[in-house]
């Protein structure tokens, strides 16, 4: 299989086309932009269609309706976009739509600055939008992952008919890293219950978020969804442990993070220090019960996040007091340097 | 050269509501003529003390750096509506709203003619540079017929993604606006028609009469692949035929 | 007798020549193996004696990187 170096923001789009998405509708937003222009030359080439929405708010509602006409849809966009995103997110969700959504994300709050960071874990995984409702969100941490988890995205989103976000940074879009394209899914989806094609020969589908008879029609579909994110919270956990077995100290981290994480091992370990990285790959369902196995005996975590502190809760939460939890959080596009994440480690043994 | 200032008079220089400092806009982008142009109408009119910038997301998301009165943010597109908010709570002050095509024809269309149609006593310099350039080049509403952008990069095919949005033909078709007018930059005879054009705008409002909108054609060297007097030229040879330069109202 | 005198800020200007372009009396151009600090070579004057301070050039300049100049003209002119 041959080794083709890509830039993250383009591995996703090819990655998308090889998952046969040929619908994908975007908006410029610094820094993902080279994502709709390598869309805006594939997808005419391989019968697909490309459009530049007026805005990200646009753009998740035409994924709206292309989702339930049948077809894979993606969009994409960075922290403000998303931002807009949001109320399209919740439709879908009510909806049971399926979507790829990619955020990469920048600084904020607000129009920010256009540095790669991680301030919308709270937003992608606790739901930016109204209601009861969950997005399956992935978190890649090399162009390689950017690759092989969009592909994974469209097979989980139609598998379960929801929203799957995958969740970047400015920096690992901008990355260029040599990758091994991923084969196409397997898998087949029949859509045929639900999708809007025409209702020749069959009752009419309704695609719908709004449900208001009976009485207690919209608590019924609320349990459904419920259900629903119990099975995916029980079959689609992803994580890596690396080092964690014998390590005295356990770094947590995510996409970017991640990486300088798995930096401070490699520099701790070369030190005489035992340290190990336990990182989630799904942030929701998150990887709550393994993370906390990991954790058991060990003398102290260190989370290490580009934001004030928002993974970092669902790790209190996962270990509770059975082991100390630090934090190394980086604000405004700012990056956690390798140096200070093995210093702060050092502070434990003292 | 230093002059003999005994003889000479200075008769052009920056204006003194434009910052002294050199600007980020690129070599040839008409963003920094039309800036001066403002600042220009806003010392002669002294309104310095009284004047409030609503800046778009876009090249010039830092107007409010340049030119020396309060300015204020808003997210992309929604100008129009910030602009609104500030001169409710303001109606003796004169509030610009400044916007490129993303921001007043795309993302800010809804913005762009509910403030026009309620007649709200804004003056909106509309930019229109038939591209995206901030984020790299993209299309935009008013990109032409066959123009090759970064998400039109076989040339905009009209049979897929439609014609240019003609900004100042769709709010005259409103019927409270008092002021619309399309101008240009690429040419110092435009130029002065342009400065003529935004001191209208301004003074309708400073008199109260309502709304004003000023399009400038203006050039984008980098985003269009030319050279600045190329440019210049192509907004006159190009983008001119479609967006007619004219006044469209004047009440 | 020239009417005028450009007065150039070598380190405000982009070299974006458009001032060349609009001069009507073509005494513009730009610096030959002269840079200012930001690289970029600079626009300049080359026959100010032809200079009538019609301020085409500062009118055009995106950079406010020219002044113009008047000069009191000879009494009858």
């Amino acid at each position: 299989m041959s080794i083709i170096l890509m830039k993250g923001n383009e591995a996703i789009g090819e990655a998308a086309i090889i998952a046969g998405c040929r619908h994908y509708f975007g908006y410029p937003i610094t820094p993902q932009n080279e994502l709709p222009a390598y869309m805006s030359l594939r997808l005419p080439k391989v019968g697909g269609t490309f459009l530049q929405a007026e805005s990200e708010l646009a753009a998740i509602n035409m994924v709206f309706g292309a989702s339930a006409a049948g077809a894979r849809a993606m969009t994409s966009s960075s922290s403000p976009g998303m931002s807009l995103k949001q109320e399209g997110i919740s439709y879908m969700a009510g909806a049971e739509l399926p979507a790829v959504v990619v955020n990469m994300m920048r600084g904020g709050p607000g129009l920010g600055n256009i540095a790669g960071a991680q301030g919308d874990y709270f937003q992608a995984v606790k739901g930016g939008g109204n209601g009861d409702y969950h997005c399956i969100v992935l978190a890649p941490s090399t162009v390689q992952e950017l690759a092989d988890l969009t592909v994974l995205a469209f097979d989980l989103a139609d598998q379960y008919r929801i929203v799957v976000i995958l969740l970047g940074d400015g920096f690992i879009g901008q990355m260029s890293e040599p990758i091994t394209l991923p084969q196409p899914s397997a898998k087949k989806f029949d859509k045929s219950s639900w999708a809007l094609v025409g209702a020749k020969g069959r009752k009419s589908h309704l695609i719908a978020s709004i449900r208001l008879n009976p009485e207690d029609a919209l608590e019924k579909h609320n349990e459904h969804l419920q259900a629903k994110y119990r099975e995916i919270e029980k079959n689609e956990r992803l994580w890596e442990a690396s080092q964690t077995d014998d390590a005295d100290y356990i770094l947590v981290g995510f996409g970017l993070s991640a990486r300088i994480c798995r930096s401070a091992v490699s520099g701790l370990r070369k030190a005489g220090v035992k340290a190990g990285l336990f990182r989630p790959i799904t942030l929701w369902p998150f990887p709550d019960a393994e993370l906390a196995a990991a954790a058991k005996g060990k003398k102290n975590l260190l989370v290490v996040e580009m934001n004030a502190g928002q993974m970092l809760q669902d790790v209190r939460l996962a270990v509770g007091s059975t082991v100390p939890v630090d934090f190394l959080g980086t604000l405004g596009g700012a990056t956690p340097q390798v140096e200070s994440v093995i210093e702060r480690i050092k502070t434990y043994a003292r | 050269m230093p002059v003999d200032t005994k003889e000479a008079k200075l008769v052009y220089d920056r204006p003194k509501s434009l910052v002294d400092m050199p600007n980020h806009y690129c070599p040839g982008c008409g963003h920094g003529i039309i800036h001066k142009l403002i600042a220009q109408c806003i010392d002669e009119l002294g309104i310095r003390d009284t004047t409030i910038l609503v800046a778009p997301v876009g090249c010039s998301v830092l107007a409010y750096y340049y030119l020396d009165v309060d300015g204020c943010e808003a997210a992309h597109g929604r100008a129009p509506a910030v602009a609104t908010g500030i001169k409710r709570v303001h109606p003796d002050k004169t509030v610009i709203a400044y916007q490129g095509d993303g921001d007043l024809l795309a993302i800010g269309t809804a913005e762009t003619i509910h403030a026009a149609n309620r007649g709200e006593k804004l003056t909106v310099v509309f930019v229109n540079n038939a591209i995206y350039g901030m984020t790299g080049g993209q299309m935009a509403p008013t990109t032409l017929q066959a123009q090759k952008t970064k998400t039109s990069p076989y040339g905009r095919n009209p049979a897929d993604v439609g014609y240019p949005i003609r900004a100042c033909e769709l709010l005259n078709t409103l019927d409270a606006p008092v002021f619309i007018e399309r101008c240009s930059v690429s040419s110092v005879k435009n130029i002065l028609r342009t400065k003529r054009a935004i001191m209208k705008g301004l003074r309708n409002q400073i008199e109260g009469k309502g709304y004003s909108f000023i399009e400038v054609l203006s050039m984008c060297p980098t985003g269009w692949g030319l050279e600045p007097r190329e440019a210049a030229s192509w907004v006159d040879s190009d983008m001119t035929p479609i967006f007619p330069l004219g006044n469209l109202r004047d009440r | 007798m020239s009417r005028g005198r450009p007065e150039f800020n070598r380190e405000r200007c982009k070299g974006c020549t458009l001032c060349i372009g609009a001069c009507p009396e073509k005494i513009l151009s730009m610096s030959r193996d002269e840079f200012n600090s930001q690289g970029v070579p600079f626009a300049l004057c080359f026959d100010e004696a032809r200079c009538t301070a019609c301020m085409s050039c500062a009118i055009i300049c995106p950079d406010n990187a020219i002044r113009i100049y008047r000069f009191p003209q000879a009494s009858g002119e």
